[in-house]
């Protein structure tokens, strides 16, 4: 692969191509030297895109640097820094228009004004952007009562490889009209194209939100969350710690409640008067911090990684992860499943976990890792039969000069 | 068609299960839309999963074209298939192949009628959400084709929110499986693609599905507005405040007048100008409570009057209306056009008013009920379709309908899908170069275009997108 660091008068060569197409603001070079582009439209970076595919340069996109390592070689960086605006808010519809640059803060803030909600609360910083959830389908502990990343995403618009721009899905709530684009998009990892703006589903901000917590040892707190989800109890998350994410000593299991009044008063009354685990309930002006601390902890480590599971999964999963990698910094969805699991380990550790995974028919993801480790093993590895010919020629379809260097299949695999 | 291909279809599902006979054929010359009519050059009904396989196998061999059929109650005439097409219809693969209440999972062949799934598992407490309108008649199959919708889509989702992995013979015959049980795609998320790519990227032969717990406690309220305007207000209120009914339906004078004229009589008041049905569930507590929420907000919008009800067999009443509401409409005249499309949700009363606008135009009988939370509308034509003139004023109609939603921001279809009946209005909402990226997307599954031709993208509409050899496969 062609990488600049190699090919210095490639990059000032690219550099001057950009800058002749976005204005001497819309280019700049990254801590490396290599020539970024910044597009703030999304004709702009379609634009840059299509002058890629035609160059044969490969490009590495980046958000706001939070999530993924800036580390894919390669000829050109193409930042969504400057597609940062908030477009549209329609408060009476719930739905928003963002760019996907702006961050998940900007946009807290912003709907917050008109009393509304994205009902997402992914893994790492309040700065990331929203193309970098989107893209990577990170979802945190609301997937239990909100659905994946994907619920929320209503449409969006895409520069593929070659510079075209595709717009998937619509604004409004309910919505079949030709394919479902979209869903290539939420958690394809750019390898379909780069997102240029979103339509958000949202919700009006809940009245009441309150966390209780329970502590002590893991096998307990799972089981425990296992008849929580069998009662009419409805958590929007009931999420289990490990020590070291919670910075605790113990396993924590955290249940969160948000809605109306009348709503939440009832669960955690109920959630009180059921079973023999000990809840405490987080002092408001806690809550927001714990899940933050939560959120943040799966930075903790260089690489973060998600495993599919179901409820009745989840602890002999930690446990395979304690064998093969370590305890590490875990926070795994303890009613209806989902595990992250954020550390550092060999190539071949992780490797081998994934071959165990499979052979419990449990989907890993490589969500975040540095380049030597994604283009090795991929964000997701070895496709079933039959799908990862249907993925390659998807790619092929939406980046025909595979200038996107994205690793999804990984080394091992291709 | 010839007898070469008749015995050949024979040989797999065995003669019986071929029909080729005219009077045979006509009966799948039509699905619920009266508007469009094709016949099939050949229907033939497998009985498992294998014979799916062989019978797409030998037709990927002679090339030749297929149609993907459920229970044909679809709307958009996506399921009828050409004289140069094979209909392969699945009714036959009717098998529940597993239900495991722990994991909250049922496995289902394509032909397995959506209302017979939630009755198997409701006995472990659970049920399959979706619940399009036809779901006594309707197939998982073809929900998962069509991304079916129904009243208690709004707090729960569609069909594509509750399908976690499918099993799928592509259209070249090879099987695939996509996704995985845990809902966590494996790879791309080429389940959530498939659904609603309305029969043409291959056939579902096992779905698996996610149930969801019933709810302990329900409670469904009537209330009757003398304006449109105002039960539509009424909507974006309850939404507004934070509260996410299970169903919020909406039905016009002219619906109710059909309803309470038919032996369906909920006893809903035929002066109002319009019904709202809510339907709120969850926690006992906490229906309790946001029910005393929503009462008052019906009432401070301007509804007449508010009757609850949370017993089972007082709820139905207040449902049936609703839900015989499309049979109601069987009385006013031999046909029935369906449609369906979507605006924003604060468009409602602007679109309502523009719907009752055509409807004078067109000197046509419509009546409205709909799935006003999610603002998915089902303006529905009543008329004879013997009559070419009044046939033609319909299909004018509904084209005006159409461009007054996408006026509106909204979508041509929020549950039926696109079919053949919508073909024209795609590129209204989706640019040359998009319409060219579906086409693309589709060749990925079909290459030669087999499955379901002629539907849901028009292909004279699309930028061209050149089919790449793959160098990375």
């Amino acid at each position: 692969m062609a990488c600049s660091e190699e090919r210095p008068r490639l990059s000032n060569a690219i550099f001057t191509r950009l800058r002749a197409l976005l204005g001497t603001s819309g280019v700049d070079r990254d801590a490396r030297g290599l020539a970024r582009a910044n597009p703030d439209t999304s004709d702009a970076l379609s634009l840059v895109c299509r002058l890629a595919h035609e160059e044969g340069w490969k490009i590495r996109v980046e958000g706001r640097g939070t999530w993924l390592p800036p580390d894919a070689p390669a000829d050109l960086v193409v930042s969504t820094l400057a597609l940062e605006q908030i477009v549209s808010v329609s408060p009476a519809d719930l739905v928003a228009t963002v760019q996907a640059g702006a961050s998940l803060e900007a946009l807290r803030r912003r709907l917050a004004d008109y009393g509304m909600w994205l009902a997402v609360d992914p893994p790492g910083r309040p700065e990331r952007s929203i193309g970098s959830v989107i893209a990577t389908a990170t979802a945190g502990p609301l997937r239990h009562g909100f659905g994946p990343v994907r619920d929320h995403v209503l449409g969006c618009t895409v520069a593929t490889g070659d510079g075209r721009l595709v717009n998937a899905g619509g604004r409004v709530v309910k919505n079949v009209a030709g394919y479902d684009l979209t869903k290539l998009q939420v958690g394809g990892f750019g390898g379909f194209g780069i997102i240029a703006d979103v339509h958000l589903r949202l919700r009006a901000l809940p009245r009441a939100d309150v966390t209780l917590v329970a502590r002590g040892p893991r096998d307990v707190l799972t089981s425990a969350a296992r008849d929580l989800v069998s009662v009419h109890l409805l958590p929007s998350a009931l999420e289990l710690l490990s020590p070291a994410l919670a910075a605790e000593s113990e396993w924590v299991l955290a249940a969160r409640f948000l809605g109306t009044d009348a709503a939440v008063q009832a669960d955690v009354r109920r959630l009180g008067s059921f079973g023999d685990q000990k809840w405490q309930p987080l002092p408001a002006d806690r809550t927001a911090a714990f899940w933050s601390v939560a959120a943040r902890g799966s930075l903790g480590g260089p690489i973060t990684l998600r495993l599919g599971v179901l409820g009745d999964g989840v602890d002999e999963t930690i446990d395979l992860l304690s064998h093969d990698l370590d305890e590490g910094l875990i926070s795994a969805g303890a009613g209806l499943g989902m595990i992250r699991w954020t550390g550092d380990a060999p190539i071949e550790q992780l490797r081998s976990l994934r071959r165990a995974a499979a052979a419990r028919e449990i989907p890993m993801t490589l969500e975040r890792a540095p380049w030597p480790v994604r283009r090795a093993l991929g964000h997701f590895g070895a496709y079933r039969e039959g799908v990862g010919q249907l993925v390659g020629r998807l790619r092929d379809t939406f980046d025909p000069g595979q200038c996107l260097t994205v690793a999804l299949e990984g080394a091992d695999n291709a | 068609m010839n007898s070469f291909l008749f015995d050949a279809l024979a040989r797999i599902v065995g003669s019986r299960w071929v029909k080729h006979r005219r009077g045979e054929l006509a009966t799948y010359s039509m699905d619920g839309l009266p508007t469009h009519e094709a016949i099939p050059g050949v229907v033939v009904m497998p009985g498992s999963p294998h014979e799916v396989r062989e019978l797409v196998r030998l037709l990927h061999l002679i090339q030749v074209p297929f149609v993907a059929r459920g229970a044909g109650t679809g709307l958009s005439g996506g399921a009828l298939a050409e004289e140069d097409a094979v209909l392969i219809t699945l009714t036959r693969l009717n098998r529940i192949l597993r239900v495991d209440g722990v994991r909250r999972r049922a496995s289902v062949e394509p032909g397995v009628v959506n209302a017979r799934l939630s009755e198997a598992v409701a006995p472990l407490g659970l049920q399959y959400v979706p619940d399009p309108s036809s779901q006594a008649a309707c197939t998982i199959g073809g929900n998962v084709a069509e991304n079916a919708g129904g009243p208690h889509c709004l707090k729960y989702g569609v069909t594509t929110n509750h399908i976690v992995s499918l099993e799928v013979v592509l259209p070249d015959g090879s099987v695939t499986r996509l996704g995985s049980e845990q809902g966590e795609p494996w790879g791309p998320d080429l389940v959530g693609l498939f659904v609603g790519s309305e029969g043409m990227f291959g056939i579902a032969t096992e779905i698996t599905v996610r149930l969801e717990q019933m709810p302990e406690s329900v409670r469904t309220m009537l209330a009757d507005f003398t304006t449109v305007r105002a039960a539509s207000e009424a909507v974006s209120s309850i939404i507004s405040a934070g509260i996410v009914p299970a169903a919020l339906e909406m039905m016009d004078q002219a619906c109710v007048a059909a309803v309470e004229a038919s032996i369906y009589a909920a006893g809903y008041p035929t002066d109002a100008a319009a019904v709202l049905l809510v339907e709120l569930d969850g926690q006992s507590e906490a229906v309790g409570g946001e029910a005393q929420t929503v009462e008052n907000i019906l009432l401070e919008s301007g509804a007449r009057a508010v009757r609850s009800a949370s017993a089972l067999g007082d709820r139905a009443r207040l449902w049936q209306g609703r839900k015989k509401a499309f049979g109601a409409m069987g009385r006013i005249a031999p046909d029935l056009a369906v449609q369906d499309a979507v605006v924003p949700r604060s468009a409602l009363p602007g679109i309502m008013d523009r719907i009752e606008e055509i409807r004078k135009q067109y000197r046509l009988t419509i009546s409205n009920v709909f799935h006003a939370g999610d603002g998915n509308l089902h303006p529905n034509i009543s008329f004879d379709r013997r009559d070419p003139a009044t046939a033609a004023r319909v299909q004018l109609a509904c084209r005006d309908i159409m461009a007054a939603c996408v006026a509106a921001g909204g979508s041509i279809t929020g549950e039926h899908g696109v079919g053949s009946d919508k073909l024209d209005y795609m590129p209204w909402i989706f640019d040359a170069e998009t319409l060219g990226a579906m086409r693309a997307v589709r060749r990925v599954f079909d290459p030669a275009e087999r499955a379901n031709p002629g539907k849901v993208v028009p292909v004279h509409a699309c930028r061209e997108w050149h089919a790449v050899k793959s160098a990375r496969a």
